[in-house]
């Protein structure tokens, strides 16, 4: 399946010597290519629309994304007044799915960004001080690594029960691994270089260095590697309200919408699609972004 | 902390640096549960002393412990076992000077002029970044980077803000050499500093290290496995071969005049610009021995034409035959070698 | 060799001492006391004092870790609660059909892959190696479940060519290899394939593609090799990092096919898991997460081991 973490490969954290003339800092110069770049932008405008939309929601004019109607269920799409149809409880289908990103994006962004936090710590961590340290985080991560993430996220949500607050529990703790063992594995590299040492030669604290010269360094790939994480995330947070373990009724979520929807493929099948196909469109972009950032970050190409 | 510019208090006798039976050994790999685990030798019960104002030069073959040597006197690692006494005060002992402080008088310079640079700094970020950890106020750092950049020969105002990848090898270079500079310290280490440049930068690079070293009062342990460069820039030299001492002496006399079989075949294996000088066959054959399990009794007999049974039996100590010190059975009267010198022929 | 394999199968112990530890932990993870979070309100008290006993909750929690570790370890995995069978006799009839399923998908994902990878990397034309690029960004990207849903739709819905779900006809149970049972197989397997298409088309991809602009490459050209024999080590040489990723994917399959098999009510391990976890049934959480994740860090080994053996340039030993 699937809903793997997805292989990191390592691009050089340094950036290569290139021909420059004017004097400009690696930001400025990812940015720059950035610029260049149309699928990402194209990727960031869709993920910015989507994002924009469903935060602004309430004052977008839509119909009550919570009002069921006996008598209107399951119309199909392009109905008048109900753009995108009804569901099968007769809610409008554009409202939910507009109010749906809310939850949707909340659920696969929230995790990522507290494993970025606690993993990243603790693999730089690991990283930095090497022997004892890095062996007792790593073997603890180790222990997670023994269950195919989709596995691992089922059982704690389903040990502790459905709700937004256990499945945000479960999914950070599905992630912290993964972003510790990259974090880990660049800093090491980092760690390397004959500047730190020069660094610890000049008799700077530990903190210091690791401010000044290890952070500027490793930042840029746990960050690029926490982005292709948000796609896995939202696949698999929406899988698990797909379940029932996630958000419960009658909240509008992605995934959960597909669950109820189900019973709807034989009289409305393209409707019943539709949540997917959020999901789907949100995924991609947060894959292409994470390539072009990938991209514009690794100086060599 | 210009208040605590070093001053000399030992006198011009006292060493400025005196190692002390160095030891590092690297644990490699390991049985199961580790058991069973090997090490790498990497440097053995070395002793060396750096006076004042000298450059000592250090030779040998790649891998035989060189740039572990430096580490390990500006305490990038921890050696096993050793002392070491900085102008009179011992190194991170109880009534001695912080690792911290040795850091502050001994500097180094290190190979890969990229590597270390970090490339996210500008080069003034860089060179300001000691004085600064060391309390430099903000203002005064940058006069000291300016200052530090005229001295390596570049343009302040073109190099401050520039980035590492936007240099070449030798301006890195350069840059390496003011960053170990920044805390003026007295003891710059200069590991395989110019081996990567190419050859007319190298000789610039040097003759400014030259220049720098008169005009700071610097002392120079300078490592290289060129032999020319040592010979240019040495007043000492020391020939290590698998972690261990094998020659130590004045330059002249190590060039000159060289004892050990070992030197002798490194120097015979100089590419000479004499065509009558030039070595018709390999002096050394094969690759040195593997550190993890080095020969008994002397580490280079394995290759060495004049080997004997004393040579597997016996280590042999460094020992001074006048001139310089040798660690060769050949150079000890009555180790049992027969080509030994004769009795008390050793100190004539 | 087997001595690396011995070394890292010692170097398991641990983890899967954490394993248990966190496996045994899901139980305490469950809201309120844990004797009422296993135990449905309206359970016979036989069937109460009987998982008192197994669990012992009276005792201190070091005390009944070891004590369930004890019995798991004889491979007692407790009861069900809600069929009143033995866990251990559930999970493993479910297992067999998880691996049915899933070797499926992943030799029907790999084949794909590799063709597909290697194509790309070696296509003159941008048109196919967009294309291929197209398709493995697709693979990691859809959302499976719903594709599983998409697949439904038109195959067995709108179509009507194959059976929406179950295993065989007449809610079997028991896979056979017969025209019926391999229709029920069609959808589920592509459902359950896409990912692991993609990622594996993407590395085929990349290092094919890394391994031709190597140097040895244009040295076997200069030879005058033909292309058939320069393929022959371009692929050797591509094999390590392509088999280390397939491992990978093959383990996280067995993950992934939890909501596969919810979708299609599939009768294997996902599914079990999945209504387990619906009538709060903790002993069979407990033991088809337990089975999962051995089998998982036992294929982990195996590739690994598999990857020391065709890889000249890892030596650990």
């Amino acid at each position: 399946m699937a809903i793997q973490t997805p292989s990191f490969e390592l691009g050089s954290p340094l950036v290569q010597p290139t021909a420059a003339s004017a004097s400009r800092g690696y930001w400025q110069s990812v940015a720059r290519r950035l610029r260049r770049d149309p699928v990402t932008l194209i990727c960031a405008g869709t993920l910015i629309l989507i994002v924009a939309a469903s935060l602004a929601a309430p004052w977008l004019g839509l119909a009550d994304p919570y009002k069921t109607s006996m008598i209107r269920r399951l119309l199909p799409l392009g109905s008048p007044n109900y753009l995108l149809g009804t569901d099968e409880l007769g809610r409008d289908m554009l409202a939910r799915l507009i109010y749906g990103g809310r939850l949707s994006l909340f659920m696969g962004v929230t995790p990522v960004v507290c494993a970025l936090l606690i993993g990243g710590l603790l693999g730089i961590t690991a990283g930095f001080l090497g022997g004892r340290v890095n062996m007792l985080i790593m073997r603890v991560m180790d222990v997670f690594y023994a269950f195919p993430s989709v596995l691992l996220a089922i059982s704690l949500s389903g040990a502790m029960g459905a709700g937004t607050e256990n499945t945000l529990l479960s999914l950070t703790l599905v992630f912290i691994p993964p972003v510790c063992r990259v974090s880990e594995s660049v800093t090491t590299q980092v760690r390397g270089f004959d500047f730190v040492d020069a660094a610890r030669a000049s008799g700077a604290g530990t903190l210091t260095i690791v401010r000044v010269h290890v952070l500027g360094n490793v930042l840029g790939p746990i960050l690029v590697y926490a982005t292709s994480l948000i796609s896995v995330a939202i696949i698999l947070a929406a899988g698990l309200s797909f379940l029932g373990l996630g958000v419960k009724p009658p909240e509008p979520e992605w995934g959960l919408m597909l669950n109820t929807l189900r019973q709807a493929i034989y009289v409305n099948p393209v409707l019943a699609a539709l949540p997917g196909v959020m999901i789907f469109i949100t995924s991609i972009c947060f894959n292409l972004m994470s390539d072009g950032l990938r991209a514009a970050m690794d100086v060599k190409a | 902390m210009d208040t605590m510019i070093p001053v000399d208090r030992g006198g011009p006798a006292q060493p400025l640096l005196l190692a002390t039976g160095l030891r590092k050994h690297f644990p490699v790999g390991g049985g199961i549960l580790g058991r069973g685990r090997k090490v790498v030798r990497a440097v053995d019960d070395l002793t060396l002393s750096v006076a004042k104002g000298e450059t000592l030069g250090v030779v040998g073959e790649s891998g035989c412990g060189k740039s572990t040597v430096a580490r390990l006197l500006i305490r990038l690692i921890k050696p096993d076992r050793g002392t070491m006494v900085l102008d009179g005060d011992p190194v991170d002992e109880p009534h001695g000077i912080t690792v911290n402080e040795l850091r502050r008088q001994v500097q180094m310079v290190f190979q890969d002029s990229y590597a270390s640079l970090n490339p996210r700094l500008t080069i003034g970020e860089t060179l300001a970044f000691a004085p600064k950890a060391h309390g430099l106020p903000a203002a005064e750092a940058r006069e000291r980077v300016r200052d530090l950049l005229s001295k390596v020969g570049l343009d302040p105002n073109n190099y401050a803000e520039r980035y590492p990848h936007e240099l070449s090898g030798g301006q890195r270079q350069r840059v390496n050499i003011a960053r170990a500079l920044a805390l003026r310290p007295r003891l710059v280490i200069l590991d395989e500093a110019v081996s990567a440049l190419d050859k007319s930068v190298e000789a610039q690079v040097l003759n400014m290290l030259v220049d720098l070293k008169s005009e700071l009062g610097l002392t120079y342990v300078f490592i290289s496995h060129d032999l020319n460069v040592v010979q240019y820039l040495s007043d000492r030299v020391l020939v290590m071969y698998l972690g261990k001492i094998v020659e130590l002496g004045p330059v002249e006399a190590i060039y000159g005049n060289p004892q050990h079989p070992y030197t002798r075949a490194l120097l015979s294996a100089r590419p000479s610009m004499d065509p009558r000088k030039r070595t018709k066959e390999a002096p050394i054959q094969g690759d040195p021995p593997n550190p993890i399990d080095p020969p008994s009794g002397c580490r280079f007999r394995t290759r060495c034409p004049f080997a004997e049974d004393v040579c597997a039996r016996a280590e042999p100590a460094l020992s001074d035959t006048g001139h310089q010190s040798v660690a060769c059975h050949m150079s000890i009267a009555g180790s049992g070698h027969s080509k030994a010198v004769r009795g008390g022929a050793a100190a004539a | 060799m087997l001595l690396y394999a011995l070394r890292r199968l010692i170097y398991l112990v641990p983890v899967a001492f954490g394993v248990s530890l966190l496996v045994f932990g899901l139980v305490h993870l469950a809201p309120g006391d844990p004797i009422s979070a296993i135990v449905p309100p309206d359970a016979p008290k036989e069937v109460i004092d009987k998982l008192k006993e197994y669990y012992g909750f009276d005792k201190p929690l070091p005390v009944q870790y070891f004590r369930w570790l004890a019995v798991t370890l004889t491979g007692d995995f407790g009861t069900s609660i809600g069929t009143g069978r033995s866990v251990a006799s559930e999970v493993s009839s479910a297992f067999g059909n998880t691996i049915i399923l899933a070797i499926a998908a992943t030799t029907l994902a790999f084949t794909l892959a590799v063709i597909l990878g290697t194509a790309a990397a070696y296509a003159k034309s941008r048109i196919v190696d967009r294309l291929v690029t197209l398709i493995s960004l697709i693979g990691v990207s859809v959302p499976h479940f719903w594709l599983a849903i998409v697949l439904v739709i038109i195959f067995a819905v709108e179509w009507g060519v194959l059976p929406p779900m179950g295993m065989g006809p007449e809610n079997s149970t028991g896979w056979r290899l017969d025209r019926a049972h391999l229709a029920h197989m069609v959808l589920p397997t592509i459902a359950l394939s896409v990912i692991p298409l993609g990622v594996v088309t993407r590395t085929v991809r990349s290092t094919i593609k890394e391994t031709l602009s190597m140097e040895f490459v244009t040295a076997l050209q200069a030879k005058g090799l033909s292309d058939r024999q320069i393929l022959f080590h371009v692929l050797k040489n591509a094999a390590p990092t392509c088999l280390a990723v397939m491992g990978l994917q093959a383990g996280n399959l067995i993950g992934g096919s939890i909501l596969i098999e919810t979708v299609f009510a599939w009768p294997g391990t996902g599914f079990l898991l999945n209504s387990a976890i619906f009538r709060r049934d903790l002993p069979i959480l407990q033991g088809t997460t337990l089975v999962l994740a051995g089998f998982f860090m036992l294929l982990n080994l195996t590739v690994d081991v598999i990857q020391t053996m065709v890889d000249p340039r890892i030596k650990r030993g």
